[in-house]
């Protein structure tokens, strides 16, 4: 077994805020450049470029997890994973069935966009990606484990749009595998005031909606290869598998 | 109801957006969260919250908010301001909980029948 690198949370052009350089074959070399081993695409309430970037990841020796960062009825961004794209394509249908419809409007929150290898534009996503579901995070986290997938309430820590910043407190209701801290707020003083959430396993990731913040914060993973089971079995610390973060 | 009425009777803030504040107002929504506002807030309406996020904009752009009035004595953040700035939002700030200045709001805009 050995230490792998990996960024979990990056969105693409297809997230309302994902800059218009993030391209799937631009976010892989760029993976490549700064020597991860593994990315996952979580695009806001969206799957729909996780399987290019996983063909263009496979050409380039890295592999890609295929997630969305959902948006809870409780307004709580939370990072979705699935094992293949028949499961994450599950999911897209839910996602498709309750997410509330407000048309986008680029010009405010920007444009979200489906390219092909060539950065072709295939289609324009005209549902707000932005919007909240009309599920709560426990069925949000139920309609996940019941695909399998991995629930991980994202950037835990932060004062917006986060389960802290809109519950107050880790919901025991949910499937939780996992939480994401974002290493921008003061961590130490996060940890002790809530203690509570060191029963789960601490992850970091960019959350990079542009090219160049790729990487720059990073969790290793310690495991025989970088795939989704082995990634589950490092967040559970299981049969040696283990986690690195701050 | 003129929006400068209400800024004057409920002694809010114009923490933004001074060049709008004759506007014509239809009514208000009192929320948090932001896809609730978006789901529900009409155009011309106020919108009382506590949220200070640059979000808050956005949406009311999105949803030709006449006024956002922060509650609570909130600082709005930075990005917030700029982006009120360049959308030309309103948004003003009182230190009253949201509970009596939706109560003081409805009072006015009763007498005025936009409720």
């Amino acid at each position: 077994m050995q230490w792998f690198k990996a960024d979990l949370h990056i969105h693409t052009v297809l997230s309302p805020c994902g800059g218009l350089d993030m391209s799937p074959v631009s976010i892989i070399k760029q993976a490549v450049l700064k020597g991860l081993d593994f990315i996952a695409i979580t695009d806001h309430n969206s799957t729909r470029h996780c399987r290019l970037a996983q063909e263009i990841g496979r050409k380039h020796g890295i592999t890609v997890l295929a997630g969305a960062e959902v948006n809870t009825k409780e307004e709580i961004h939370c990072l979705t994973f699935f094992e293949d794209m028949d499961k994450a394509s599950k999911f897209q249908q839910y996602i498709d069935e309750n997410l509330m419809f407000i048309e986008n409007k680029p010009e405010i929150f920007g444009y979200q966009l489906i390219v092909d290898e060539d950065e072709n534009i295939l289609e324009e996503e005209v549902r707000m990606l932005g919007a909240a579901m009309n599920t709560s995070i426990d069925e949000i986290s139920e309609a996940v484990a019941a695909l399998d997938g991995i629930f991980i309430p994202a950037h835990i820590n932060r004062l917006h749009n986060s389960v802290y910043s809109q519950l107050g407190f880790l919901p025991p209701s949910a499937h939780i595998d996992a939480v994401e801290v974002s290493p921008v707020a003061d961590y130490m003083k996060f940890l002790e005031e809530h203690p509570e959430t060191g029963r789960f396993c601490h992850v970091n990731n960019s959350d990079s909606h542009h090219i160049e913040r790729i990487g720059l914060v990073t969790t290793e993973y310690y495991m025989e290869k970088p795939d989704f089971n082995e990634f589950r079995m490092a967040i559970r610390n299981e049969n040696g598998r283990k986690v690195r973060s701050i | 109801m003129n929006l400068e009425i209400i800024i004057n009777q409920l002694n809010l803030k114009v923490l933004a957006g001074k060049e709008n504040t004759g506007r014509e107002v239809k009514g208000a929504y009192a929320s948090d969260l932001l896809s609730d506002v978006m789901g529900k807030a009409r155009e011309g309406y106020v919108w009382i919250t506590m949220q200070t996020h640059k979000n808050i904009i956005a949406v009311a752009s999105l949803k030709d908010i006449a006024a956002v009035i922060i509650v609570n004595g909130g600082n709005p953040d930075e990005g917030t301001l700029v982006a009120a700035a360049a959308e030309g939002v309103v948004v003003l700030g009182t230190h009253e909980a949201a509970f009596s200045t939706c109560g003081k709001l409805y009072k006015i805009l009763e007498r005025d029948a936009v409720v």
